[in-house]
């Protein structure tokens, strides 16, 4: 590796954080605006036509604010946990592909790195909980290290499965081996599986015990003020959009579309995947902590190993596509029905008990 | 002196800072973060001499899952008048263990012959190989380890439970 070569990584890097800083920008205030109009408000307004320099304004607030740190905390964790969230949050970006050729590193275990990077950040809370030398930090730090813990499982397993059916962990081999059919229509059942446990992963509604507000006012970030909780805002909103991109890359076939290739298909894939992601925000309520680790322990994990059996079987038997994908399908609805007979049961029987 | 050097002695010396780290502090919950620091050095050398497969796993494994359970298991059992409890009888013990240790290791480490590429194109055994190794060749020895880690788990479980519900 020449000086050259790492002056080029250098200025890939420092276009692809400041291309994320934007996007982090754009995706709080789209959240905020559509999150709005889900709920029959308008958003922020006033800052800007439309309020659309809301989020500039909010980060100048933030900057400017005082940098506050709780008496009786550990100064050098204290100070050192925004760091250990933010990094891996945007290491894991160096690794996605957004064309064949335009990637900052294009890895031959890429799948592997992303999985293994982004269980760095759960150090991060149980830092920041540990030294705020608060309660509701600690209480928060350990529910989202319980949940992170829990959810990494089914998301690593069904992120493998798409691996094994691939044969391979580099993602643009995996984009291109979509090209006729991307794995949704293969795979559903780990298309479901990935999402559930991206959404817990980057700790978003209904997933967002750890930082319940009207339980425990905030989680490991009470203690938190100006850019360093800024830092910890930041590098949540980079998560999320790591796992669209890598949802839009694993199963929607990336940069691959009609008319040609090209990155703007994955923008629209993963656009849309963040869409998905406010549109399941905004009607639903929090989970509680024992019901989101009984999903986690009795529903995604069998499942998700499930799914990998399905495909390590279509591979060994020599399934063609086709069957692999009916299969799957089958077994979705199956799981799906089986939900939905549950939940009328448990709704006749609270109504038997009320009406008695 | 290379630049591969260099890295390796930057990385040999994270990693035993961190080691000394976890020995040295008074303070648990930061003995568990310098063993992280430790760790994630080793995945470094991994990096260094082309075993990716091996870092990653080092830092997904290590780095994710045993340091938060690390973490978790220090911070919900310790009380403050427990905190003082650095020492116990064990200790001539542990320094025989370390020492087999790490006779064993090197014993192991200087008489195997490995496989080398000089040429640096790759590593010598692609994780490929290793998978066809740890699931056709040692398959049994494989399942026999993940049978005493269920074990062990459920045993936990059992002995958690006994004294909850009496």
């Amino acid at each position: 590796m020449s000086l050259l070569d790492i002056i080029l990584v250098g200025i890939g890097a420092f276009i692809l954080f400041n291309f994320i800083m934007g996007s982090v920008l754009v995706l709080i205030l789209a959240e905020r605006k559509v999150l709005g109009r889900l709920q029959q408000r308008l958003g922020p307004m006033r800052t800007g036509p439309w309020g659309s320099l809301q989020t500039v304004a909010d980060a100048v607030k933030l900057l400017v604010k005082e940098d506050l740190r709780p008496q009786g905390s550990d100064v050098f964790i204290f100070y050192l946990a925004p760091l250990m969230l933010f990094v891996p949050g945007f290491l894991i970006w160096a690794a996605l592909p957004f064309t064949r050729d335009l990637v900052l590193s294009n890895l031959g275990l890429g799948l592997l790195y992303i999985v293994a990077v982004s269980t760095l950040s759960i150090v991060g809370m149980v830092m920041a909980g540990w030294a705020s030398n608060n309660k509701y930090s600690l209480l928060g730090s350990a529910r989202s290290a319980a949940q992170l813990v829990s959810y990494e499982i089914p998301l690593v397993v069904t992120v493998l499965a798409v691996g094994l059916l691939a044969q391979s962990l580099n993602l643009v081999e995996i984009v291109e081996r979509q090209v006729p059919v991307p794995y949704i229509l293969i795979q559903p059942l780990g298309f479901l599986l990935f999402l559930i446990a991206a959404l817990a992963e980057t700790g978003r509604i209904p997933f967002d015990i750890p930082q319940a507000e009207s339980e425990i006012v905030g989680g490991p970030f009470v203690e938190y003020s100006g850019i360093r909780w800024g830092i910890f805002f930041l590098a949540e909103y980079a998560a999320a959009g790591a796992m669209a991109f890598l949802g839009a890359l694993l199963f929607l076939g990336g940069w691959s579309g009609p008319f040609s290739d090209s990155p703007l298909w994955l923008f629209l894939k993963a656009t849309a995947l963040v869409l998905l992601f406010f549109l399941i925000r905004a009607p639903l309520p929090r989970l509680r902590v024992d019901q989101l680790m009984a999903f986690a322990w009795k529903v995604a994990i069998p499942l998700s190993f499930l799914n990998l059996l399905l495909i390590a079987s279509a591979l060994f038997y020599g399934w063609p596509q086709w069957l692999l994908g009916a299969v799957n399908w089958l077994v979705l609805v199956a799981v799906v029905a089986a939900f939905s007979w549950r939940r009328e049961r448990r709704l006749a029987r609270l109504r038997g008990r009320y009406a008695a | 002196m290379n630049l591969g050097t260099l890295v390796f002695l930057a990385l040999t010396g994270v990693t035993l800072a961190g080691g000394i780290g976890v020995v040295a502090t008074r303070n648990v919950v930061y003995g568990a973060f310098f063993l992280l620091v430790a760790l994630v050095g080793v995945a470094g050398i991994f990096i260094l001499l082309l075993a990716e497969f091996l870092a990653l796993v080092q830092v997904l494994i290590y780095g994710g899952a045993v340091t938060i359970v690390l973490l978790f298991a220090v911070m919900l059992t310790q009380t403050p008048e427990q905190r003082r409890v650095q020492d116990n009888p064990q200790r001539p013990l542990a320094v025989v263990a370390a020492l087999v240790s790490l006779f064993l290791f090197s014993l192991a480490a200087l008489t195997t012959p490995w496989k080398v590429h000089d040429d640096g194109a790759g590593p010598a055994v692609s994780f490929q190989e290793l998978g066809i190794a740890l699931f056709r060749d040692w398959g049994l020895p494989f399942e026999i380890a993940s049978l005493v880690l269920l074990v062990a788990l459920v045993g936990a479980v059992v002995i958690a439970r006994a004294r909850e519900e009496p």
